[in-house]
């Protein structure tokens, strides 16, 4: 194989040449018609990227880099509607590296669907009170005088299900995200405010047309929870709360309220409308409409993407879990019969994605691929059937997993390489 | 973490000073209290209870009037059906369980309070916060009548709102005790 791709590469480079003297004054465009660029010469071959005030202020990507997000679900209301509203957006797996979401590409989910604040942070107030002996009324500026936390989480929308429609693993998987927050932990302020014995949950509040609320047990609330200003180096953008949202590490996208401005806690469950939209029949499918399951996802090579031919890849992908930090990922390169541990790229943390890894060497016959995720309180990820199973109800085709759907997802590559949804 | 020793020492500072109208907060000094009218006017959480409530009143009667007047037909059609809005009355015949019936609010709520609390905090959009206790109640009357939970005439407010029978019943998974670092479902695998 080596042998043939040398020679692939001579073929090339004979041709450039040929071309070379028509090509080099237009910034060697007809490179692009091949799968590998010429090598370059030692003259300078690209153009100048010139300063500009934006540039330098702000700085952006290289317009080569054209990896956007896209409305979701396929066929859902388009973003911004005509009246600027933002729905559900996904962000662009496919083309993620390492665990870190780009700020300007974490997927969005509005409350009621539409309304994004333009919020003053010196209009903004957090207020805290119910069940303490102190409430209290905090601006932002004196927020940040507390003790911060900086964490890596990640966030779910609750309508990240994978079906065999889709196409991409944007698509199937785009609505969850990973960032770095930074923020002060709620324990300290509700320390500060001095919690009541009879407190059981609190009820967080968003500043935005339909004061989004949740209801979230104080347990939770005293563990982890980070009243978060701050998102990979800088404010947090106002798709994700600015000036300030809760973090509910491991909960649905839901409960991480945004454009938080109050707390307020109870002695009982408060049904607020987002808990109306959770509402089920029976209590073993609610619980799991809250904490997220062990998940994960190959997102290279997934849908759409093509192998240009057999030979070595690296298997890539992302796992998490609401329950804790991911302890093993399995890889699984013939369709679930043999699985084979990952490897991974960071140190897994608590309810945050891991990139994990598995070296292939596809030798060119159909096959499916698959990930398994183990986190470490034990849960495991499971197969749609599995899952079936253990709800005693028969497997169909579009068996919808309850809660949210955390069950492992197929690629199907085919002889020519190319990559598609094995659910469909 | 705060120190047990800071909290002792503020503790100590809270009763010399006179109980509990500490202007700041103890461990950091930061911030401020909040005025009884200033939680009272932003206090808009009603529990099932509704103790928040505030005080007023209103019928299906009047809530039909307001209805119209608000706009609220524009976005959801006439009897809360046929606008471009989530229909707000089943379209579904009696017989019809419950659970197999459209997600109303006004109908499938298992406490008549949440369906005041969303229509106070919600409604209409565009002009969210703007009506009055009295046409919240009128307009939650005239929703839970619309979908045969109470009769026209029955006036609904502080007290009466939360005694409403609501048609679910008991018919509705409650939140289990939430434990960390436990799986998500005692029992279940996945």
């Amino acid at each position: 194989m080596d042998s043939k791709r040398n020679s692939r590469r001579e073929l090339l480079k004979a041709g450039a040449a040929l071309a070379g003297g028509i090509t080099l004054g237009t910034g060697g465009k007809a490179q692009a018609q091949h799968d590998h660029p010429v090598t370059p010469s030692s003259e300078n071959a690209y153009p100048m990227i010139h300063g500009s005030k934006e540039l330098i202020e702000y700085g952006q990507r290289s317009k080569y880099v054209t990896s956007v997000r896209v409305q979701h679900p396929i066929g859902g209301r388009p973003s911004p509607d005509v009246f600027g509203k933002v729905f559900h957006v996904a962000t662009p797996l496919q083309d993620s590296v390492g665990v870190i979401t780009p700020s300007s590409l974490h997927y969005i989910a509005t409350t009621r669907g539409s309304f994004l604040p333009d919020i003053d942070p010196k209009q903004h107030t957090l207020t805290i009170h119910g069940l303490v002996d102190r409430p209290l009324t905090l601006t932002m500026d004196e927020l940040k005088r507390f003790p911060s936390v900086t964490r890596l989480h990640f966030i779910e929308c609750a309508g990240n299900r994978h079906n065999g429609k889709q196409k991409t693993v944007q698509d199937t998987h785009g609505m969850t995200s990973c960032s770095e927050w930074t923020g002060v932990l709620l324990s300290t302020l509700l320390k500060e405010c001095g919690l009541k014995g009879s407190a059981k949950w609190f009820v967080s509040e968003g500043a935005e047309e339909v004061k989004g609320a949740s209801s979230i047990p104080i347990e939770k609330g005293m563990d982890d929870c980070i009243i978060a200003y701050g998102m990979n180096g800088e404010p947090l953008r106002p798709q994700q709360g600015f000036p300030v949202r809760i973090m509910v590490p491991g909960f649905e996208g839901i409960y991480h309220t945004k454009y938080l401005r109050r707390i307020k806690v109870t002695d009982r469950f408060y049904m607020n409308y987002n808990e109306f939209g959770h509402l089920r029949p029976e209590d073993k499918e609610l619980a799991l409409g809250e904490q997220i399951g062990p998940k994960s996802v190959i997102t290279y090579p997934s849908g759409t993407q093509r192998l240009p031919g057999p030979g070595f890849y690296e298997i890539s992908g992302l796992a998490w879990s609401g329950g804790g930090a991911v302890k093993t990922v399995e890889v699984s390169t013939d369709g679930g019969k043999k699985w084979n541990r990952a490897e991974f790229k960071n140190t897994p943390q608590r309810m945050a994605h891991v990139r994990f890894a598995y070296p292939w060497k596809w030798d060119g016959t159909e096959t499916e691929i698959l990930s398994r995720c183990t986190d470490d309180i034990g849960q495991v990820q499971g197969m749609r059937e599995q899952i079936a199973n253990w709800w005693k109800v028969p497997f169909e085709r579009d068996y919808r997993v309850p809660g949210l759907d955390n069950s492992i997802m197929p690629w199907k590559i085919a002889r020519d390489g190319s990559v598609t949804n094995g659910l469909a | 973490m705060a120190s047990p020793k800071g909290v002792t020492v503020s503790l100590l500072l809270g009763s010399l000073l006179g109980g509990p109208a500490i202007a700041q907060s103890p461990t950091y000094g930061v911030g401020r209290t909040p005025t009884a009218e200033e939680l009272r006017r932003m206090d808009i959480s009603i529990s099932p209870t509704g103790e928040e409530l505030p005080p007023g009143r209103g019928t299906a009667k009047e809530g039909a009037q307001v209805y119209a007047q608000k706009a609220c037909v524009g976005c959801h059609g006439v009897a809360g059906l046929g606008g471009l809005a989530p229909i707000l009355q089943s379209k579904q015949g009696a017989d019809v369980p419950l659970w197999k019936k459209e997600r109303i609010l006004p109908l499938r709520a298992p406490h008549a309070t949440i369906v005041w609390d969303f229509i106070n905090r919600g409604m209409p959009v565009g002009l969210e916060g703007t009506l009055t206790p009295d046409e919240v109640y009128s307009l939650t009357a005239y929703l839970l009548f619309l979908n045969k939970v109470i009769p026209e005439d029955l006036v609904i407010d502080k007290q009466s709102l939360p005694k409403i029978k609501m048609p679910i019943g008991d018919e509705f998974g409650k939140p289990h005790q939430f434990k960390l670092n436990a799986p998500r479902l005692e029992g279940y695998p996945y």
